[in-house]
């Protein structure tokens, strides 16, 4: 065996299998949040996108009738969901556009662990999203939206939203048709999440005991896990070329 | 190391059934080589970028690749970089079986190609910083610091990537790969952007470096001057290989010219 061979391979720190798996995940998380600091594209435009719909469902519906504010809880999440696609169809794609994705891919790393930190980017940017258009939907609607129960609905929503979302972006990136593939393959999955955080909103919303919302959000809890175990386990594998 | 071989230059069977002898291999020489690849094909769609292609590199030794446009060196690259999956054949690098174990593999590789791989919106050091944790590195600072003055890039390291020239991406394209000191480096036309001095320092890194190197390169000077072995590559495998030492510009020329016209 040459020498010169021998002598490469730079010396590494050696922590715990897990730990350096959570230091890959925080720096891969902090990079994108850091990332959006600079850009201001994703949540700047998403947060546009929530007031804008906001304002057409004011023009569209008349929410001073006790019949429209029956819809509150399903215009909330339709909102939230559609915006959040807006997050998530940035979050792959700007990495295959500028070429940084293979560079990532290059790295020793378990590539769950870049499949986490975009859920938890994505979690970061919608959840400051959700911090300036709550309040504001609570205001617009008259509705108790800024509830711990509404906001713990709000964020398993989110987290499942995300952890589904991301696979399915990961997936569209490496097509050309991304910004029509994403919604058409994500929405179908989305079915039992929409149903579950708009029916703990709506049970909520109506002033029902917080035990009422249980089921829903088991629910809620329930597709976060199978959504991000499931990705965790896929997402390898969809990187493959 | 031996002169010019001239290998078989008649087209492989597109169908894709392993090369005659290929079984014999079946734990593809690990400790001996760098990199042990045998029988590499890869398709995309119907189309085969690589029918077959055999490579082995020496520890420490430097291989250029170099082929007309469409040949196979990009996704021969891609493929011992572990990005891209052959359709068939077997891979060993640094002693990894790289197809059964790739991540293993990817923490000896070091990899400078077409694209940056680096972030517009980060500064040269958050970069090279966010690539060491990648990579689990300690003493990251000192590395950094190293790295940066290395492509002649001290004091850039605050600068963000965006307000960098395209020459200096490409020198912070080359600390980036270097930074994990790794044991074999990848490089894909590694010159583009860098002026006279820039490629003067690839030059010096490639020809000091420890690492074994596989350099794709469309200039025969070039390949001459850096590597230990030439190989052409023609229709996605290795048509001639030759060792430098004994191997004139016209040489290689002439021989680049044969192989060119078999196509």
């Amino acid at each position: 065996m040459n020498e010169r061979g021998k002598q490469a391979g730079g010396s590494r720190a050696a922590p715990t299998a897990f730990s350096a798996y959570l230091r890959v995940v925080a720096a891969l998380t902090l990079k994108d949040l850091r990332l959006e600091s600079r850009r201001r594209e994703t949540i700047a435009g998403v947060l546009v996108f929530v007031l804008l719909v906001l304002g057409l469902f004011q023009f569209a519906l008349d929410f001073e009738r006790a019949e429209a504010r029956r819809l509150v809880p399903g215009v909330l999440w339709i909102t939230l969901l559609f915006a959040g696609l807006l997050a998530l169809g940035r979050s792959f794609a700007a990495e295959r556009d500028q070429g940084t994705l293979d560079g990532l891919l290059l790295a020793p790393i378990d590539r769950s662990a870049l499949y986490l930190a975009k859920v938890l980017a994505t979690v970061v940017m919608m959840s400051a999203v959700e911090a300036v258009a709550l309040p504001v939907f609570a205001g617009v609607f008259d509705a108790p939206l800024l509830a711990p129960g509404v906001l713990l609905t709000v964020f398993l929503g989110t987290l499942g939203f995300a952890a589904a979302g991301t696979l399915f972006a990961a997936l569209a990136a490496q097509t050309r048709a991304r910004d029509v593939l994403l919604p058409l393959l994500l929405l179908p999955l989305l079915v039992p999440l929409l149903i579950g955080a708009a029916r703990a909103t709506d049970d909520l919303l109506a002033g029902a005991a917080t035990p009422a919302s249980a089921p829903w959000w088991e629910l809620l809890a329930g597709l976060c896990a199978l959504f991000l175990g499931a990705s965790v386990l896929l997402f390898d594998s969809l990187l493959e070329e | 190391m031996t002169g010019a071989t001239k290998l078989p230059l008649e087209r492989p069977t597109v169908g894709v059934e392993p090369a005659a002898g290929e079984e014999a291999i079946a734990t593809p020489c690990p400790a001996s080589c760098a990199v042990e690849a045998r029988g590499l094909v890869k398709f995309y769609g119907t189309t085969a970028a690589l029918r077959g292609c055999d490579l082995s590199v020496a520890w420490g030794e430097r291989v250029a690749l170099v082929g007309p446009n469409g040949a196979g060196k990009t996704t021969l690259l891609k493929v011992l970089a572990t990005l891209v999956r052959p359709s068939a054949g077997r891979l060993a690098l640094l002693g990894l079986d790289a197809l059964r174990h790739p991540a293993a593999a990817r923490g000896g590789l070091g990899v400078v190609a077409h694209e940056t791989y680096l972030y517009r919106d980060l500064t040269a050091a958050e970069n090279l910083a966010l690539y060491g944790r990648l990579y689990g590195l300690d003493c990251l600072e000192r590395r950094i610091a190293a790295g940066l003055a290395r492509v002649g890039l001290a004091g850039l390291g605050p600068r963000r990537v965006s307000t960098l020239s395209r020459g200096q991406q490409q020198r912070l394209a080359l600390a980036r790969a270097l930074l994990h000191e790794p044991a074999l480096l990848l490089l894909d036309e590694p010159d583009t952007g860098l002026d006279e001095a820039g490629q003067g320092l690839l030059a010096e890194i490639v020809r000091e470096s420890p690492a074994a190197v596989v350099l794709a390169t469309h200039a025969l000077e070039r390949a001459l001057a850096l590597a230990d072995r030439v190989a052409i590559l023609s229709q996605g495998r290795i048509a001639y290989s030759a060792s430098t030492a004994d191997l004139s510009l016209a040489d290689l020329r002439a021989a680049y010219r044969a192989v060119a016209s078999a196509d």
